[in-house]
């Protein structure tokens, strides 16, 4: 690999006297999609809320496309190019489509002093990119009435919208049908495709083989391993995930 | 089917456009609409007086100076707030302006300060919530009743009268027929109402009021532009406090005393949700046409004014009791 896209050396988070995150070592490759998996409180979620700016790490360095970086809120990590799509989606239910997949960064227009909201711009981008997602959702529509499925399509567009170098996704399935699954697994491909890199948290293992170049495991606050989805039969795969997030010597227990 | 979903179809009749621009779609403030007009021809026959021009601009000066306040009310509901001290604030900037023009300040000058009034004030009850993260309700009580208090301590409770002529006329005055406070009043609305669907201003409101997390999640400063709201109502509140002065013709630490009941009976009875995130000010202006009308048939049919205060409360009742049927109707589809 030449220069990874992502490159974290020493990150450590604590909070008080517990510890997230200690001395973590990463990198992410360019056009590269890396699963993250591990227990409740195993530090994913800390992670990805350090990369996606919320939080700053207590130690270590982040190199960001070469360049050391730290995000002192998620509107840095966005301008740097770092998208993150958040479990709960973080949509506001009263706002249309449109206004959710601008929102923060809404598209203006200029009248001498003045500067006013361009809604019609703002419409045709987001009923774009929702028709790049394959779906024909109405920008005009109300988030509050859409179904789950529909809404983490909004997120997945309001995301995509910016062309992010590095997309963060906390659990994307967990609101869809296996149908809706399948779409987004095929998104997350014609994302690598156009060189984006992607680092997913799951707990459906599946998705992570089908779609993760690496898969790595983190464990009470440290990475416990890596693996590579397609080295050997899928379920010794599985069975070696299961033993580095449980800390069990491979095959010793159920 | 859902009320939100009713304003999404893509071929709505005209007709149903039309009510959806008037009443501000799923806000549902059409069929209040339909209640104003249902009642001024039923107070047109009723009384002879109801319809006269001297009448209804009675009703128009009735509504002016809880209008103005009304259009910020519903910007700091929308967004998720809630602000009690708006009456407080107009009596303040009242004393205020009375204070330095019969003290021989020029006009200018003491209504520049009023609406500072409005601002400081609104810009410590935005902060306290934003930073101290102390519940509106509870935040803007504490300023209702520490600004009351200073507007009587310092006036040592004494009203002032107004004599300067220019700021009288501001209250009583007319062009073409109609009183400027009336134009004031529409020309407040008519701002605000454009300002918010084409605006980061409304655009926000909504946003936070909606999902404040979301708002931050996705970079918008919360707490700059929920300040922004409760300025915005501060200064409007002050705006309206003048506009009490000229009418009154004198300016008094008690003056508005309990008017937040009629501001936020207007705003909800609108179709504001008390939650937050949705509301129009369409809505608003109706809901204060419908609260000026039933004022005035109230007086018109000789109920005694002692009455008018338990109307209007149950109309609040009922208003809030409507917006939590929709509220669950909509959570439910």
């Amino acid at each position: 690999m030449s220069q990874p896209l992502l490159d974290l050396a020493g990150v450590s988070k604590t909070f008080g006297p517990v510890t997230a995150l200690d001395r973590v070592d990463m990198q992410i490759g360019a056009a590269e999609a890396v699963g993250l998996i591990g227990d409740n409180g195993a530090g994913k979620s800390t992670l990805v809320k350090i990369l996606s700016g919320l939080y700053p790490p207590t130690t270590g360095t982040m190199l960001f496309d070469g360049k050391e970086v730290h995000f002192g809120s998620p509107f840095e990590a966005r301008a740097a190019g770092i998208e993150m799509i958040y479990q709960d989606l973080a949509l506001c239910g009263d706002l249309d489509v449109a206004a959710n997949v601008f929102l923060g960064r809404e598209r203006k227009k200029r009248y001498g002093p003045i500067r006013l909201l361009d809604r019609a711009a703002m419409r045709e981008d987001a009923r774009r990119v929702m028709r790049e997602l394959g779906t024909d959702i109405e920008p005009e529509r109300i988030v509050g009435g859409l179904s789950g499925g529909q809404r983490q399509l909004v997120a997945v567009a309001r995301a995509l919208q910016f062309q992010p170098r590095l997309l963060l996704l906390d659990e994307p399935t967990a609101a869809l049908s296996s149908e809706k699954i399948r779409v987004l697994m095929g998104l997350i491909e014609q994302l690598k495709a156009r060189g984006v890199s992607i680092l997913m948290i799951s707990h459906r293992f599946t998705d992570i083989l089908h779609v993760c170049d690496r898969i790595v495991v983190v464990r009470q606050g440290r990475i416990a391993g890596e693996l590579a989805p397609h080295a050997q039969p899928p379920d010794r795969t599985m069975a070696a995930m299961h033993a580095m997030m449980t800390g069990d010597a491979l095959g010793a227990g159920a | 089917m859902s009320t939100a979903e009713t304003t999404t179809g893509g071929a709505a009749s005209p007709l149903a456009r039309i009510a959806r621009r008037l009443g501000g779609g799923r806000d549902n403030s059409f069929g209040l609409l339909a209640i104003l007009i249902a009642l001024c021809v039923v107070l047109s026959f009723v009384s002879p007086y109801f319809l006269t021009a001297t009448n209804l601009l009675n009703i128009g000066r009735g509504i002016a100076i809880v209008g103005i306040v009304a259009v910020g009310e519903t910007i700091v509901i929308i967004a998720g707030g809630f602000d009690l001290s708006v009456g407080s604030v107009m009596a303040a900037s009242g004393m205020i302006a009375g204070f330095l023009v019969t003290h021989g300040a020029p006009l200018p000058a003491a209504f520049a300060a009023a609406l500072a009034v409005g601002i400081v004030v609104g810009f410590l009850n935005g902060a306290i919530i934003s930073y101290a993260r102390i519940n509106p309700l509870i935040a803007t009580l504490a300023t209702l009743a520490i600004i009351r208090g200073l507007g009587y301590v310092i006036s040592g409770g004494r009203e002032l009268v107004i004599s300067d002529e220019a700021f009288l006329t501001f209250g009583v005055g007319q062009f073409l027929g109609v009183p400027y406070i009336v134009i004031l009043l529409v020309a407040t609305f008519a701002l605000f109402a454009w300002l918010m669907p084409r605006t980061l201003f409304g655009r926000y409101a909504y946003a936070i009021g909606s999902s404040a997390r979301a708002a931050q999640r996705a970079g918008v400063p919360v707490s700059w532009w929920r300040i922004v709201y409760y300025v915005t109502c501060g200064l409007l509140s002050a705006l309206a406090g003048l506009v009490f002065v000229a009418r009154t013709g004198n300016a008094q630490p008690s003056a508005a005393l309990g008017i937040e009941l009629d501001v936020i009976t207007a705003v909800i009875l609108g179709g504001t949700s008390l939650t937050g995130g949705r509301g129009r000010l369409w809505g608003t202006f109706i809901g204060l046409l419908l609260l000026g009308v039933v004022n005035n048939g109230l007086i018109l049919v000789g109920v005694p004014a002692f009455w008018q205060q338990v109307v209007k409360g149950s109309i609040l009742l009922i208003a809030v009791l409507y917006d939590e049927l929709r509220r669950n109707r909509v959570e439910e589809a």
